[in-house]
């Protein structure tokens, strides 16, 4: 079966290689049906990488331990999905998706493509195919997953070694979070491709206006999406697996992810302004590249343990791969640029300060600070042994504090910059817009300062978040209410109506919801408590409103691993509640354990439990317990995220209406702000944010 | 201009009070990673900076003491005794031979470290019989190791 997969990363390698080199030179002849069989080419990796992919899979679930991938990652009690899932538990495998989703990405890019943009696409063919070459270089030379275990007998010939059994999973990705979150990140990492590929092929095929932008807008937010969701489930994972009590904790890996992410944002705000004003076109071309390396530094970041280790430059030698690639790819996109820097002149200037424009400047400067600061601390140890020759870390302060007023103010811009007018907003118009908002975020801020909330940044974070919740709740009512009073219906088919017209607007609004939910969630963190006991059975200990009695603790265990658990009574206010059963398992296969946490979690709070352990002095169990307050409004916070992007990918509904002048409601309408904001999106359905 | 200049004096303002909220955040979290052979090198001031330190546990050295660990950190025939005050307790995999990080301060005599991360080096070693011709090299992922207090030893693993 090696051979046979070994066989199929070859053939992939070698189509790839035809891509880019066939792509260029049939950009070179103009030659289109040379560029047609590089796109072939470029199409069938996709189905020689799935070969290989089914083999190593196959080589899963059929116990073959004689490939040193499967028996590395796998052993035979392993449930089932596991072992699917063991394909991205290590470097080789991880690699080995990585081309495999990357390639599905470019087999969609330039299916769907086949019969337009004719200037654009072999360019487009020729950038998708280097990297892919890049990643097949990697699958094929440097971390082949095919590696068969093996070795010499003493009279000198070779042989095919096969173990008995694996050597397991490792039992923190035995969660099952771990077999979708790696995916749906890696979606977001290979995803960003495809702009990247667009814009590339723009820039140098030197492609009118701004259609490559239309063309990637749902591309970037299908991949921005995936980061997002890929983010939060990392987070999840981290927050219900690991034990220590909280989701982030500013790590490297957490920080690679983080990066596009930002850079992605700043990307589909930024192209706003190019779009309806042709500025920022040198700014959103470098800010789709900058995406793209991120997500190829994040990669290695990830794979290589660059940062995480002491002294780790020699510890893997996939590093220099990344960084020659990451160098190679800079140099692309700054040639790119150079030559055709003048083909992305600006059309406008910045009228006013107090303008739509403004607030997406603001946004982007202040996403790329963000960006920048996250990026400087994730290198720093390299940085400083590569200058000092001593390796210094920084941690989560360094990061808090930056992050957070950035956090803050992003929020902020949030609530005010969708409701700014284009070029210059009139002084009317802002007091129309923000009075009641503002009025309703600082009374909540006043009635939490009468409860006792005294922390200025939890503080600041509730005001704004219930000012830009308002803003939202007011677009969406004011446009609904003029809809529903035209055409007769109800208030809430009127707004049904007002989103599908302009998906793109009220998709975004929707998006911003979920991200005040998440920011609402996250700074419950500042009221974190914890407190830690050994405890025998009769002990009790109090955090919050809650009470903990230990009842018993008892050893299950089954085929897969052994245990030691705790049940536990919790009494909140005095009153029983309910049971948890916080445990700590020893996997048989890796004899390696882990922390099965118990939570109990409501809107509110989370009741976070841990068996840490047994104390080393006395041999008593200590049970760790952390009050968590509103974490459950991140992940809310996502889902509903989720649900804006897909709303905002949703097709605009053509309305008959969109020609008619604007009905004197409108006008009549004293809530109504001037035309370029809120009465448009009903007039012209398309694109208007 | 008069906008743009506004801008730009704005995003001044920005750029310059988050450098210096950095610069904060800088001093007091940063952490100097060291090898034990480099300890004995270091200029005073260095010596008394937060720091990390990673090495093997030394087989037999774990003592459970009142309200403390000790143990004793080998690399390189180089040794350093370490007392662990932290509250949290020590990780499953911290056990003899293991691979240890230590995060805190030197004493005099000894290191006290506050956190301690292990991970247990013998589990995701290759195999002793790599396939011939292959590298024989150690499997590329960082050995998945288990602590309370951060997820660095298997950030590899996660994707």
């Amino acid at each position: 079966m090696d051979i046979f997969g070994s066989f199929a990363l070859l053939l992939a390698f070698g189509a790839a290689v035809y891509a880019f080199g066939g792509g260029i030179a049939g950009i070179l002849t103009r030659r289109p049906l040379l560029t047609k069989t590089a796109h072939n080419a470029g199409m069938a990796v996709l189905g020689l990488v799935t070969v290989a992919v089914a083999t190593i899979e196959f080589g899963f679930f059929t116990d073959d331990f004689s490939l040193s991938y499967v028996s590395a990652h796998s052993n035979r009690a392993l449930p089932l999905y596991y072992k699917f899932s063991a394909l991205w538990a290590g470097q080789e495998g991880s690699l080995l998706f990585w081309t495999w989703l990357l390639s599905m990405y470019a087999f969609l890019a330039l299916l769907l493509n086949r019969h337009k943009h004719p200037e654009l696409m072999p360019y487009v063919g020729v950038t998708l195919a280097g990297v892919q070459t890049f990643f097949l270089t990697l699958n094929n030379f440097v971390t082949n997953p095919f590696r068969v275990l093996g070795g010499t007998d003493p009279s000198g010939t070779m042989h095919i070694a096969r173990l008995s059994d694996g050597s397991g999973l490792n039992p923190l990705l035995q969660y099952y979070e771990m077999v979708i979150h790696p995916p749906v990140l890696y979606l977001g990492y290979t995803g960003f491709t495809v702009p990247f590929a667009f814009a590339m092929a723009a820039l140098l095929g030197r492609y009118p206006g701004e259609k490559w932008i239309h063309i990637t807008r749902r591309w970037t937010m299908v991949a921005w999406c995936f980061q997002t969701v890929g983010i939060l489930l990392g987070a999840h994972w981290a927050y219900a697996v690991l034990g220590w009590g909280g989701y982030w904790a500013w790590d490297p890996v957490e920080n690679a992810a983080l990066l596009p992410w930002i850079t992605g944002t700043a990307f589909l705000h930024s192209v706003m302004m190019q779009e309806k004003r042709g500025m920022m076109k040198v700014w959103n071309v470098w800010l789709v590249f900058v995406t793209f390396m991120l997500c190829i530094l994040g990669t290695s970041l990830t794979r290589t343990g660059i940062v995480s280790s002491v002294h780790a430059f020699a510890e893997s030698s996939i590093g220099s791969w990344f960084f020659t690639f990451l160098g190679i790819v800079f140099l692309a996109c700054l040639v790119a640029w150079w030559r055709n820097r003048d083909y992305l002149r600006s059309d406008n200037q910045l009228d006013s300060l107090v303008s739509r424009e403004s607030s997406f400047l603001f946004n982007n400067l202040i996403l790329l600070a963000a960006c920048f600061a996250v990026l400087w601390g994730t290198l720093f140890p390299v940085l400083s042994e590569a200058v000092t020759g001593n390796k210094i870390s920084v941690g989560p302060p360094f990061f808090n504090r930056v992050n957070v007023p950035i956090a803050l103010f992003l929020l902020f811009l949030t609530g005010v910059g969708p409701l700014l007018a284009w070029r210059k907003t009139s002084f009317d118009a802002l007091r129309r817009n923000f009075a009641w908002p503002l009025a309703g975020g600082f009374a909540a801020g006043g009635v939490a300062l009468t409860l006792g909330l005294r922390s200025p940044y939890p503080l600041v974070c509730l005001v704004l978040s219930v000012f830009v919740t308002l803003t939202i709740l007011a677009e969406f009512y004011r446009g609904g209410r003029v809809i529903a009073s035209r055409d007769g219906t109800g208030l809430l088919t009127g707004i049904g109506e007002l989103t599908m017209r302009n998906t793109r607007r009220y998709g975004g609004y929707v998006i911003h919801f979920g991200m005040v939910l998440i920011f609402i969630g996250i700074s419950g963190s500042a009221f974190s408590k914890d407190t830690q006991k050994e405890m025998s059975v009769g002990d009790t200990i109090s955090v919050g409103p809650y009470t903990i009695l230990c009842q018993n603790f008892d050893q299950p265990s089954t085929t897969n691993y052994t245990s030691d658990r705790a049940t536990l009574e919790i009494f909140r206010h005095g009153k029983s509640e309910m049971m948890l059963y916080p445990e700590h398992r020893t996997y048989l296969a890796s004899q390696v354990s882990e922390t099965i946490v118990a939570v109990e979690s409501t809107p509110l709070r989370d009741l976070y439990v841990v068996y840490a352990g047994q104390s080393p002095e006395t041999g008593r169990p200590v049970i760790h317990a952390y009050l968590n307050p509103l974490v459950k409004w991140i992940w809310f916070g996502g889902i509903v995220v989720v649900l804006g992007t897909g709303l905002a990918m949703f097709p605009h509904r053509r309305s008959a209406l969109v020609f008619r002048p604007a009905p004197v409601t409108t006008r009549a309408n004293s809530g109504a702000p001037e035309a370029a904001t809120a009465g448009a999106p009903f007039l012209e359905s398309r694109g208007h944010d | 201009m008069r906008a743009q200049k506004k801008f730009l004096v704005g995003s001044a303002i920005i750029v310059v009070t988050l450098s210096a909220l950095a610069y904060v955040g800088y001093t007091q979290s940063k952490t100097y990673y060291h090898t034990i052979s480099e300890l004995s090198t270091l200029p005073g001031p260095e010596l008394r900076q937060r720091m990390r330190v990673s090495g093997n546990v030394r087989a037999g050295s774990i003592s459970h003491r009142d309200g403390r660990v000790d143990f004793v950190l080998e690399e390189q025939g180089q040794a350093l005794p370490v007392s662990y005050v932290g509250t949290d307790p020590l990780p499953d995999t911290f056990k003899d031979g293991a691979q240890a990080l230590v995060e805190g301060r030197l004493e005099p005599d000894r290191f006290i470290a506050e956190q301690v991360q292990a991970k247990c080096a013998s589990k995701y070693e290759a195999s002793p019989n790599s396939a011939p011709g292959a590298p024989t090299q150690p499997q590329p992922n960082p050995t998945p190791g288990q602590s309370k207090n951060e997820s660095r030893g298997w950030s590899a693993e996660k994707g």
